[in-house]
């Protein structure tokens, strides 16, 4: 090929100056497909989970609505929430939600599993339709219950009621009414969920203890007492744990059921963030908005390690 | 437990198999053994209990988990004033197919629909791009700083995402480096998506457990990095893709509070945050057909790919 080397006069130059390149670029070469790879990761999480948290922070200490530049205020976002007489409402109604849930709500995944576990045929059919409400967009669901929930007496809960003598029952539009009525739906809408989990812990229990029991003389009811229950109480703390962290964080069902009504009796915390930043007329307080979040994050962040604290002494 | 078979048949089990599973039943396997022992069921009088026990409780998730649903099913093909007068009709005076008709037409579904279907499409991408490229270089390729990296990532875990609600915002309405606003776009929605941490992690757990000797091969015989991935992880990599993607699809379709945020423009928004602004203003029975319409993609979601969902229990079950 005798046109070639012509490029730049030397013939032979061309080929070592190619495996000097090609030594140099090695590493690189070796590193540009880790760096390509991580691209997606780093900027999805970088820009929309690492900076915001980061952010947060920020903002909490400073006075920002977007229209004026955003300015240090030391802690007055927090003491403006800590001050504000409704942070006392949501929070009350937040512990509210969250006791109703434990007696409503949180009994009825573990007594499903329990009598499910040993059902023997068509065991297939009943976890499906545990978890069917689970797939229901929650948007839906509520919307659906707001029906279901209609204070006349022909409504379809009331009409239920009503057969056997009770109501009507103004589930939303009474105070003491709205939280239990929303707690009941939420629980409908989650339970399934927990249902597999359960059903899944109970299939590792050992038969050997079953068969022990049977042995000393136990029937199914006391099998369940003395086998079953123990050996799913680290699930059931899980469980427990979780569903605290997700009541703390209760939005949508007050946000869509009644909006925090009627007269705040569903306002809880959550809502109180959104209305700081997105319900306010005079344009968005974020400062006060992140500075609840952050409190609320440093409270789901103490159950955390209270949780992992009981888990590990049980452990030892 | 009984060998009961992994794929859950829709309905009642088909009249064939019955006998055969019946047989199976009976047959005493020491190995596999639920709360109540062959001897109990033996029992005259606990055989009505249990019956009765499981009869009941079908009975029971039947009207319960799905009662609403074919309320809803009943209900969004009644005329409105049935729906009123008599809630619990079994079956309606006259069927109002319409209603259907009416709400995907006259009240603009069609395009909240739509909207839907394209967040849904467009989370799931950035979803599957970001879990699947960062699980490999934590799990296979592991540059210097990669465990690091990794618990940066799982961190994230321990944040509540409503907390970061109003950060994201603001974030979104001005992008660092980029400076644009993903306000009223649909990247606004697609984006956040993608930093999930529990997709990442268990992407990464699952080609943690690829065999190394194939990879190890691979390498030997000079793969490199791109093509071990795109020839050999991702091809061993179905279930967990799959897995990954149908969560993806059915959290996008569910999500309520962030389009609420980064969509303000009803013309752009999903379903889940027009239904509730459309309830107000919309007669019931349009609105009940809109609800249905509305839910029947993530069912039909959940009934072809069940064992995904349900697998937390039965896979356990399968192995006993």
């Amino acid at each position: 090929m005798p046109g070639r080397p012509s490029s730049d006069g030397r013939p032979g130059t061309l080929p070592i100056r190619k495996a000097t390149m090609t030594a140099l670029l090695a590493p690189l070469r070796r590193a540009a497909a880790p760096v390509l790879f991580l691209l997606p990761m780093l900027l999805v999480f970088g820009l929309f989970s690492w900076w915001p948290i980061v952010r947060s922070v920020v903002m909490s200490l400073q006075q920002t609505n977007l229209v004026t530049a955003p300015e240090f205020v030391g802690l007055d976002n927090f003491r403006a929430v800590l001050q504000d007489p409704l942070l006392a409402t949501a929070v009350q109604n937040t512990v509210w939600f969250a006791l109703l849930a434990l007696v409503i709500g949180y009994p009825v995944p573990l007594v499903l599993a329990v009598i499910m576990s040993d059902v023997r045929r068509a065991r297939g059919l009943y976890t499906l339709l545990a978890y069917l409400p689970v797939v229901i967009p929650p948007a839906v669901a509520v919307l659906l219950w707001r029906i279901f929930y209609d204070a006349e007496p022909t409504g379809l809960f009331n009409t239920v009621l009503g057969w056997v003598g009770l109501g009507p029952v103004p589930w939303l539009e009474d105070r003491s009414w709205a939280m239990p009525s929303l707690v009941l739906e939420a629980t409908w809408a989650a339970a399934g969920g927990t249902v597999i989990i359960y059903l899944a812990a109970l299939v590792s229990v050992p038969p050997e203890l079953y068969d022990a029991a049977e042995v000393d003389g136990a029937g199914v009811l006391r099998k369940i007492w003395h086998v079953t229950l123990p050996h799913l109480r680290g699930v059931m703390l899980i469980t427990l744990i979780l569903q605290i962290i997700g009541t703390a964080q209760v939005f949508l069902e007050p946000y869509l059921f009644t909006d925090g009504g009627p007269d705040n009796a569903t306002l809880t915390v959550l809502l109180l963030v959104y209305n700081y930043a997105f319900q306010n007329t005079t344009g968005g307080d974020y400062g006060k908005a992140t500075a609840l979040s952050l409190m609320l994050a440093a409270f789901l962040a103490c159950l955390s390690l209270v949780y992992f604290r009981v888990t590990r002494r049980w452990a030892s | 437990m009984s060998a009961v078979p992994v794929p859950v048949p829709q309905e009642p089990a088909a009249p064939a198999s019955a006998p055969v599973r019946r047989r199976r039943g009976r047959t005493a396997e020491p190995e596999s053994r639920g709360i109540s022992s062959a001897y109990d069921r033996r029992v005259p009088g606990a055989r009505v209990v249990r019956a009765l026990v499981s009869g009941g409780l079908l009975v029971l998730l039947v009207v319960v988990a799905l009662g609403p649903i074919l309320w809803l099913a009943k209900s969004a093909v009644t005329p409105t004033q049935d729906t009123l007068r008599d809630p619990i009709a079994l079956w309606p005076h006259g069927i109002d197919w319409a209603n259907l008709r009416t709400a995907w037409v006259d009240i603009d579904l069609e395009r909240y629909f739509a909207n839907t279907v394209v967040i849904a499409i467009g989370s799931w991408a950035v979803q599957m791009l970001v879990a699947v490229t960062g699980g490999y270089v934590l799990s296979v390729l592991r540059p210097p700083g990669s465990r690091l990296l990794y618990g940066l990532v799982l961190g994230t875990m321990f944040v509540p995402a409503v907390v970061l609600l109003v950060p994201l915002y603001l974030t979104a309405l001005d992008v660092p480096l980029l400076h644009v606003s993903l306000v009223n776009t649909y990247w606004g929605a697609f984006l956040p998506a993608g930093a999930s941490a529990f997709n990442v992690a268990i992407v990464k757990r699952f080609f943690d457990n690829l065999p190394r000797e194939i990879i190890d091969a691979a390498r030997v015989d000079g793969c490199g990095d791109f093509r071990l991935f795109f020839s050999i992880v991702l091809p061993m990599s179905k279930p967990v893709l799959g897995v990954v993607s149908v969560f993806a699809v059915l959290a996008a379709w569910k999500d309520f509070i962030w389009p609420l945020v980064v969509l303000p423009d009803p013309a752009k928004q999903p379903l889940s945050v027009r239904l509730p602004r459309l309830a107000n203003v919309t007669e019931l029975d349009v609105l009940l057909a809109a609800l249905l319409i509305s839910c029947i993609v993530p069912i039909a979601f959940f009934l072809v790919f069940q064992r995904m969902f349900l697998r937390g229990g039965l896979e356990g079950a399968v192995k006993g």
